[in-house]
């Protein structure tokens, strides 16, 4: 027995450990289709989306119907709600239930989705439709959809970030206008903030990297920094703008009484999603935020006015004051796919057709994706609003480029700032020359 | 011939006894040894999901190793909580069991109190738990400034962030509390009286007749509290996210163990480098450190269990 049972045991554990390492292989890897369907013969297509609120899917499902009502032949199947998490594992099966067209609240993985071809290259579609990206999209919008030359996602509205501010606040406090300079936005953050024992009864501004959207990515856009250089190296040690970023935003946390002080104090804030958001209370007087804050304020109905402006901007670059930080939602076509000539007809029309974006961003409330959206008589909005369309069609306005690990470099660079303002780094160029290498290394990692 | 006949008697023998094993077999190659084998495959791979993997030698260990700045504070607070936690989760569980099976009204009242919270959902048990521990607008630290006490800053101070962590665990102990109540009242009766008549004082009755005799039920407890434990996910997590304020939408960045990576743990290394980052090597490495770690603290642990059984002796 003991002669016989080892030799079978061991032949069906090397069949096992065979079979193991076949499956290993053979699970892994991405088929790949070409754009060989014919557009104009009937055709359903499968479309995931992210957005979930009722007001929302309403909004998509009034999108697809236009486009099904100007392409009768192509039905959409839309699915909602759908996590980058879902649709990543949907993009690397493939199969006839998986997307051909996605769309994705962030920007952050886009790098992925182009250098894996997991999506695919737009710019023949483009070409072939006659559309120049170029003169299509505002400037920060056509770069964000795109990594190293490859174009594999289209912008499907944006969003734009600028200050709001409390009119009641600036009144009490004398200000006639809202600062347009750095110095300015110091000098009226100081002159807003109301001590109150260990804390404020208000505050000017929450300058901390942790103050809801005050992140290191929305402040810099101000300053205008370029985060890689030509050879794809990081430039947070070597590019200027980030030092003056880094060193007025801790001065900015000192002043209104230290890193401390105002961590315990936004300790006490409501959060940034629900009703007691600090500047719904007026317990904070200025806020840099994103265009949807606007509706959420509102909502809230403070006891106070409230003012949108253009985030200030470093007193050497006065004359660039209007722009600010843009980002969005995307949408691309799976490279699984093999309906990839209909998925353009929905991609192109959701992304570039005036009239559907227009009524989107309508229902949305985001900023319109396309040069000609921004200007349509057709959108209605508050008009306070306008502030992040000008914002949005700014051409000085930048976004944070595509990296083929996501949104990592972001993650470094944040988690420098909060070493930073909280003094637990004091060396701001070797700190950042730290961060730089860094970011190198997840980059060679991910290559 | 007859050789032959008896080979061919133990080979039909053999793949009987192989059959009748099989759905253990299949279970046990398809649940356990292919996604070790694959970890360990994947994790000398360059792999994102999306491309063919290819050989990276020992890349990814290297840079998880050296170059990722969050896996040394994940295993340090791992280690602690393993540690801390853990053992506090033990003695509080076991606590509470024993003055549970001492009171003689109103048990099922208080058995219920005590095990209630080991229901309740761990996402919402943990932003309860961050509303209540808020530093400023939260009831804990009302009641301790009024009576005088330094209030510490919870969820948002890495010096007390992994503490409330512990405290939270200690609420949901409701689990260890029913184990250890079973276990105590299966000790004999007769064993106390004799210690009793011999003048052995409480502590040494504890020490002497309950703790030999419920030590299989400890070392259940502690094995099983260090592996949850090493899975510590959902909880340092939703703490973090919830004390920062910022509740991560879907198109923020991850930000790792708020406050200063003092609720980082190895799991949420594993999700942060897999599902954010497409590294799936690197994310491999660190479950096999994890891995790694489960079997050196579980056979720890059983040798331990000797000595304590022999120390009861």
């Amino acid at each position: 027995m003991p002669e016989v049972m080892p030799k079978v045991i061991r032949k069906t554990a090397f069949a096992l450990t065979a079979s193991l390492a076949l499956l290993t292989t053979a699970c892994t890897g991405q088929s790949s289709s070409g754009a060989n369907d014919d557009a104009s013969k009937d055709t359903t297509i499968n479309f995931w989306h992210a957005w979930s609120a009722p007001s929302e899917t309403k909004a998509v499902k009034d999108l697809i119907a236009g486009f099904e009502k100007a392409h009768p032949n192509i039905h959409v199947n839309v699915v909602g709600n759908m996590t980058d998490d879902k649709m990543n594992q949907a993009l690397r099966t493939g199969g006839d239930k998986a997307p051909d067209v996605i769309s994705s609240f962030t920007t952050n993985n886009v790098g992925k989705f182009c250098s894996s071809n997991a999506l695919i290259d737009l710019n023949p579609f483009f070409k072939k439709s006659g559309v120049d990206p170029a003169t299509t999209f505002p400037k920060a919008m056509n770069e964000y959809t795109q990594y190293d030359g490859n174009r594999c996602t289209v912008p499907l509205l944006g969003d734009a970030y600028g200050l709001y501010y409390n009119k009641t606040a600036f009144e009490k406090a004398g200000i006639t206008n809202p600062p347009k300079t750095w110095s300015e936005f110091e000098a009226d953050a100081k002159k807003l903030t109301i001590p109150a024992g260990d804390g404020y009864k208000q505050l000017g501004f929450m300058p901390d990297y942790h103050g809801w959207e005050t992140t290191t990515e929305h402040y810099f856009a101000q300053f205008s920094p370029t985060y890689f250089d030509t050879s794809g190296k990081s430039s947070l040690a070597t590019d200027p703008a980030f030092k003056a970023g880094f060193t007025l935003q801790k001065k900015l946390v000192d002043e209104l009484g230290g890193f401390q002080k105002l961590e315990k104090y936004r300790s006490k804030l409501g959060d940034e999603w629900g009703p007691k958001h600090p500047f719904h209370t007026g317990q904070v007087a200025m806020q840099l935020d994103g265009e949807w804050r606007l509706g959420m304020a509102l909502d809230a109905k403070p006891k106070f006015d409230i003012g949108v402006a253009p985030l200030p901007v470093p007193d050497d670059q006065a004359d660039q004051y209007g722009k600010g930080y843009i980002t969005g939602t995307i949408a691309g076509i799976a490279a699984t796919s093999k309906k990839q000539n209909a998925a353009w007809e929905l991609v192109k029309y959701m992304t570039t057709d005036t009239d559907a974006v227009v009524g989107f961003s309508n229902a949305i409330h985001n900023v319109p994706s396309t040069l000609e959206a921004l200007k349509s008589p057709k959108l209605k909005y508050d008009p306070r609003f306008k502030t992040f369309l000008d914002i949005a069609a700014n051409p000085n306005s930048t976004t944070t480029p595509a990296s083929i690990n996501g949104g990592q470099y972001l993650v470094t660079i944040q988690q420098f700032g909060y070493d930073y303002e909280s003094g637990k780094v004091t060396g701001l160029d070797a700190g950042l020359a730290g961060a730089a290498k860094q970011i190198d290394t997840d980059i060679a990692q991910a290559k | 011939m007859s050789t032959i006949t008896l080979a061919s008697k133990r080979r039909r023998a053999a793949l009987r006894t192989l059959a009748f094993m099989s759905p253990w077999l299949i279970g046990f190659a398809v649940f356990f040894a292919y996604p070790l084998i694959s970890t360990v495959y994947f994790s000398f791979m360059h792999y994102d999901g999306f491309r063919p993997p290819s050989w990276s030698g020992t890349k990814n260990w290297t840079y998880v190793f050296n170059d990722y700045p969050y896996f040394w504070p994940a295993l340090r607070n791992t280690l602690w909580l393993v540690l801390v936690m853990v053992s506090l989760r033990v003695v509080f569980g076991l606590g509470v069991g024993m003055l549970i099976t001492k009171i003689r009204t109103g048990t099922g009242v208080f058995r219920t109190l005590f095990y209630l919270p080991y229901l309740a959902p761990p996402v919402a048990a943990t932003m309860a738990f961050a509303f209540l521990l808020n530093p400023g607008t939260g009831p804990v630290n009302a009641i301790l400034d009024k009576i005088g006490i330094p209030a510490p800053g919870w969820f948002n101070d890495p010096t007390w962030s992994k503490p409330a962590l512990t405290l939270l665990a200690l609420w949901g102990v409701g689990d260890l509390m029913v184990i250890f109540m079973a276990a105590l009242l299966d000790v004999p009766r007769e064993q106390y009286e004799a210690a009793e008549l011999d003048g052995a004082s409480a502590w040494q009755r504890f020490r002497y007749v309950t703790l030999p005799n419920i030590s299989p039920i400890v070392m259940f407890a502690v094995v099983t509290g260090v592996i949850q434990t090493m899975q510590y996910y959902t909880q340092p997590l939703i703490a973090g996210k919830v004390a920062s304020g910022v509740i991560q939408g879907a198109g923020t960045q991850f930000e790792p163990g708020y406050p200063e990576k003092s609720t980082l743990t190895l799991p949420q290394l594993v999700y942060n480098l897999g599902f954010q980052r497409f590294d799936y090597g690197s994310a491999c490495v660190v479950a096999l450190v994890l891995f790694a770690l489960s079997m050196v603290f579980t056979a720890f642990l059983m040798r331990r269990r000797g000595g304590l059984n022999l120390a009861g002796d």
